[in-house]
């Protein structure tokens, strides 16, 4: 195993630097406090929950920057990665 | 009233320390008075006097910002007039009180006044997100964010973004300071589509890390004035381009040099 660490090509440390940056601007700029996102995760867990089944040790929901469209000024977007198991097969009227 | 202007103040910031938020401002204001503008530089990082030695005149100081603020002053005694261009003024900080020496509505009652005498009034904040950065931002109509390649600059540069954004200071632009051409192609240090992708705000120029700042910071004649070096030229360059001019950047990569001049130089080098 050692030797093929060797042979692995060494990750450009700016590539670090920038994931590193990212990481931590995602909590840098969520005003909101780690418990309001927290409710916020266990709301939508509900909501979706009677739609589909959800993996929730996947689920991720964080804060971030975005430029809209009209390359305006960035603003401020809830972004949510929700991986679902499988839909629920509802009875549609 | 026979010549009231209406002038632009521009704040120079960057949140973190040492990143060159004064280099800057001495180096825009001064090509700002080279494309003949009017310009005023305040050094508003009271207790931590600098743009005065960056640009060259502390001989020169008898009143400051605070006397000025107080009254104490005329605000035109307070104001230094540069010993190259008679269109450059300096109106130093206090380097005997702190930065609870100044409200915010006393800043922006001065940079009024300033608006109505000069075309551009550069505005030197200093580091933190403090009382001292608070008034600074205050009388300013746009936004500069100095930051370098480095996490710690960025990650300042994208809370001040943010503060900025929420006291109404929108579209702040951006200059990259000492980048380092030669270790962004090893890939040891985040390039500028990098630091651009992550702060998502406009550019205004790059300017590579450069011993000349140093020599130039010495003599107290900013890099500008000579162009001796890519620094100076990268800071005229953003200067242009504060004045409304189209100049594309800098190929840092290249030593500055377009291709053409490349092609004579490999022609008549031997």
């Amino acid at each position: 195993m050692e030797l093929f660490k060797i042979f692995k090509k060494q990750e450009k440390s700016k590539n670090v630097a920038k994931e590193r940056l990212k990481l931590v601007l995602v909590h840098d700029r969520a005003d909101l406090s780690p418990r309001f996102l927290d409710m916020i995760k266990t709301d939508i867990i509900r909501v979706i929950s009677e739609y589909a089944e959800i993996d929730e040790e996947g689920l991720d929901i964080k804060l971030t920057r975005m430029k809209k469209d009209g390359d305006l000024t960035p603003i401020s977007a809830l972004v949510a990665n929700i991986p679902l198991v499988k839909i629920n097969n509802m009875d549609r009227n | 009233m026979e010549n009231e202007k209406k002038g632009t103040a521009i704040v120079i910031t960057s949140g973190k320390g040492g990143v060159g938020k004064t280099t800057t401002s001495a180096n825009v204001g001064s090509g700002l008075a080279i494309l003949g503008k009017s310009v005023v530089v305040v050094d508003a990082d009271i207790g931590l006097r600098n743009l005065d030695v960056v640009l060259g005149l502390e001989n020169r100081i008898v009143y400051d910002i605070v006397d000025v603020v107080e009254k104490n002053c005329r605000l035109k005694q307070g104001l230094i007039r540069d010993k190259r261009f008679d269109n450059l003024y300096l109106l130093p900080a206090a380097q005997t009180r702190d930065k609870s020496a100044i409200k915010p509505e006393q800043m922006i009652e001065l940079i009024n006044e300033l608006k109505e005498i000069f075309d551009y009034i550069i505005i030197d904040c200093p580091a933190g997100i403090e009382q001292g950065f608070q008034y600074s931002i205050a009388g300013a109509d746009q936004a500069i964010i100095v930051t370098t390649p480095e996490i710690s600059a960025v990650r300042d540069a994208d809370r001040v973004i943010g503060i900025l954004e929420a006291k109404g200071l929108h579209n702040p632009k951006l200059i990259i300071n000492r980048i380092r051409p030669e270790m962004v192609k090893r890939g040891d240090m985040m390039n500028r589509e990098d630091i651009e992708d992550i702060l998502a705000i406009d550019l205004l120029g790059i300017v590579p890390d450069d011993e000349e700042i140093v020599i130039s910071t010495n003599k107290g004649e900013p890099a500008v004035i000579e162009r001796r070096s890519l620094a100076g030229n990268a800071y005229m360059n953003i200067s242009r381009r504060i004045i409304g001019e189209e100049v594309e950047l800098l190929d840092l990569d290249n030593n500055g040099e377009g291709k053409f001049t490349k092609i004579l130089k490999l022609l008549f080098s031997k």
